[in-house]
């Protein structure tokens, strides 16, 4: 259990207390993987399916780590069709899965609510591992924990969100966690690319990226998809990379000494980052991926049966170390 | 021998006659008689008790699935009938997106014929506005009218064409078929799933902006302006087209509208609230309380002239998916009157207005028998109990589907007989509620 929650599916649904006791967990989780053996009990003999219908190497691969991190039996299920084009259900292939006996079932899908679903039909816990527009939620705990990380407390600290944001669950995620933290959140993006009603879930909107990431304690860059192009979200890269990209000229004069960056990968070099700035002093990008490890942990660590309470994740992993 | 039957005690609300206090409806030989306050009963005549009901005229729903031929797993004529007068509706208007749709005599014919063998509710056939509901040529509407069909639709399907659109208005002028439309602009919607706002924005759902049905039905007001064609706007949904339909019966067109219960009381936000339950998707979806408000306003100011279900069953295999995957619509023939009742207990529309909306007004707009009590009317007539409290159970549920989003409610308001050409046809059975 995460808090009140059986599941983890959507940060919206976290308290500031569910957020926090996830990330702290990760901590000691974090400390697991710097050890030269890198293995603990912890979920010795439980059983995680990750089942992915949307290509991910990523994020499969770091749930896959963390549960064989913690001595926990993982299953990757990757089908290239959901239901969508016919075939079998999800709530069939979610069912299969359970007569297998998982104690977590991760799951990524490109309709948003497919995890609720699968929930609904499963007694197991269930882990978004990103849905449609909605959610990534294990993506927005990670990036709290790289920010808190470098920034400390989150409360007061502005970060700014830019991108396409319409069709981004990081965006989502990111939003929901960092508000709850008592972080600033500011969007920004061409107004194609900016969802109806998002003021309202506590953020302010900016076009101009000057704008948005001045001041700011760190900024996240969302990836472009080529396929928005001609959506017609944006008439190009070029122009999008011109005026919402980040190159080292921009970030030298724009962003304040201490601002960091994020990037959910994977980087579209060139377009929405400059190779300078995603590869320098100020770019978290690769924390993110090892704290993303120590994040899926926490949360499978949680869901399969442990309790932070027990502080388990820590004093067990001690133990075993 | 005629034969005589006195339903009595009842409050009789007939907006058409302009009726509302307890009298005596007498029907002869399936047709009204009369509507008295006092009249003595001949000894030979049946009784029926309406004390402390509602005695209004059967009700008519302009727009209602019955997926016969085709789809048969999710309803047939009959059940769909079966529903319809459970719920007070004694005449449907079946749409023609069957499988093959409604574009000939011969599918219109089946549909009339199955209606006879159920005898139930009446069953107005609507034909469709292009052959094969594509979009592309005309259908045949003198072959329609003649097997009886009422009205032309490529219901759940835009007209997209602009110019086919003006021909069907023009066309359809010789046989007096109105034509009822899906207003929706497909590009605009894209690969939408719900009403495009903060609700679509959090549940991470492609939304589908009320621009899309706005600028179909500024379209077609234009082209009723230019033809002099005769248009019904269906499912109405969003304050823009409230306010287009308003202005053009202003201008003294041709122009009728329908709204559904659903998008009278449930939100974009009742979806997100349901954690993406798919018995809230729907096509119109559901829009913002500031529609939502528009769409009652309009009703009972009459710029919309009717209550119509959508009825639109589906069965499980199409609605236990993916909210994106799911099919649109939902059940709502045995739910229309207690959902819509909850809105005159709320102030928001008079009693008057609700019944007139179920009866007379579809009636008018599509130039159908019944919608009254006035002599010599068919005697067609629901015995509604407002006070009746009942809980929507699945397994009671007539129709053969089972979408509805009021799955287990207490709803308040419920029809005890419905007679169709003075037959009963419907009796609330002992404890359903």
């Amino acid at each position: 259990m995460i808090g009140r929650h059986k599941h983890c599916l959507a940060l919206q649904d976290f308290s500031r207390e569910e957020i926090l006791e996830v990330i702290d967990l990760a901590v000691s989780m974090k400390e697991v993987l710097r050890r030269p053996i890198k293995k603990v009990p912890s979920l010795r003999g439980k059983t995680v399916v990750n089942l992915f219908f949307e290509a991910s190497t990523r994020t499969r691969s770091s749930f896959e780590i963390a549960a064989k991190v913690l001595s926990a039996d993982a299953l990757n299920w990757t089908s290239s069709s959901s239901s969508v084009t016919k075939g079998e259900t999800l709530v069939d292939t979610a069912r299969n899965l359970e007569a297998m006996r998982p104690d977590v079932l991760v799951i990524r899908h490109a309709a948003g609510g497919a995890p609720r679903l699968v929930a609904d039909h499963v007694g197991c816990a269930v882990v978004s591992a990103g849905d449609g527009a909605h959610e990534h939620p294990s993506q927005g705990l990670l990036d709290c924990f790289t920010l808190r990380e470098r920034l400390g407390d989150l409360a007061g600290k502005t970060v700014a969100i830019v991108g396409d944001i319409s069709h981004s669950r990081v965006a989502r995620s990111d939003l929901f966690a960092l508000t709850k933290l008592g972080a600033t959140v500011r969007l920004c993006g061409p107004p194609t690319m900016i969802p109806a009603g998002i003021e309202s879930l506590g953020a302010t909107v900016h076009h101009e990226l000057r704008e948005a990431v001045a001041g700011a304690d760190a900024v996240v860059m969302l990836r472009i998809q080529h396929e928005r192009i001609g959506d017609p979200l944006i008439p190009g890269t070029r122009e999008y990379s011109k005026l919402w990209g980040l190159n080292a000229r921009k970030a030298e004069e724009w962003l304040t000494p201490h601002c960091v960056i994020l990037h959910p990968g994977p980087i579209n070099r060139g377009v929405e980052l400059a190779p300078e700035v995603a590869d320098g002093p100020r770019s978290l990008i690769l924390d993110q991926v090892q704290n993303g490890v120590a994040v899926r942990m926490a949360i499978l660590y949680l869901l399969a049966g442990g309790s932070s309470a027990e502080a388990g994740g820590a004093s067990e992993a001690k133990a075993h170390g | 021998m005629a034969e005589l039957l006195f339903i009595e005690g009842g409050r009789v609300i007939d907006p058409a006659s302009g009726t509302d206090g307890v009298r005596t409806v007498v029907i002869r030989d399936g047709k009204i008689a009369e509507v008295a306050e006092r009249i003595e009963r001949p000894r030979d005549a049946r009784a029926l008790d309406a004390r402390g009901k509602w005695v209004t005229p059967g009700f008519i729903d302009l727009h209602v699935h019955l997926r016969e031929p085709g789809q048969e797993y999710k309803e047939t004529v009959e059940t769909g009938v079966r529903a319809a007068v459970a719920g007070g509706f004694t005449a449907v208007c079946a749409m023609p997106n069957t499988r093959p749709v409604n574009d000939n005599a011969s599918v219109t014919e089946l549909v009339l014929a199955r209606a006879a063998a159920a005898g139930l509710a009446r069953v107005y056939p609507v034909g469709c506005i292009s052959k094969g509901s594509d979009g592309q040529d005309l259908a045949e509407y003198g072959e329609l009218r003649a097997a009886g069909c009422v009205a032309l639709s490529d219901d759940g399907r835009p007209v997209m064409s602009a110019a086919l659109m003006r021909r069907a208005l023009e066309y359809a002028k010789v046989f007096g078929l109105p034509l009822t439309v899906h207003e929706e602009d497909l590009q605009l919607v894209g690969k939408g799933v719900m009403h495009e706002g903060a609700a679509s924005t959090r549940l991470g759902l492609k939304g589908i902006p009320g621009a899309a049905e706005e600028v179909m039905v500024l379209r077609d007001v234009a082209l009723v302006e230019l033809t002099g064609g005769r248009l019904h706007v269906a499912h109405v949904s969003t304050r823009g087209a409230v306010r287009a339909v308003r202005e053009a019966k202003a201008r003294g067109l041709a122009v009728t509208a329908e709204v559904t219960p659903h998008h009278l009381v449930l939100t974009d936000e009742d979806v997100a609230a349901s954690s993406y339950s798919t018995d809230l998707k729907m096509n119109p979806p559901l829009r913002s309380a500031e529609d939502v408000a528009a769409c009652l306003a309009g009703l009972a100011d009459g710029t919309l002239d009717a209550i119509a279900t959508d009825h639109a069953p589906h069965s499980a295999v199409e609605k236990d998916v993916e909210f994106d995957a799911a099919a649109n619509g939902i059940i709502g023939l045995e739910t229309a009157f207690p959902v819509c009742l909850a809105l005159v207990r709320q102030g928001g529309l008079t009693e008057r207005r609700l019944v007139e909306a179920l009866t007379s007004g579809p009636a008018c707009a599509f130039g159908l028998p019944g919608g009254t009590l006035a002599r010599g009317a068919p005697a067609d007539v629901a015995v509604l109990d407002p006070a009746a409290a009942w809980t929507v159970d699945p397994a009671r549920i007539r129709s053969r589907s089972r979408n509805t989003p009021w799955k287990g409610r207490r709803l308040t308001g419920r029809c005890v007989m419905t007679l169709v050409g003075g037959r009963l046809v419907h009796e609330e059975v002992e404890g359903e509620r």
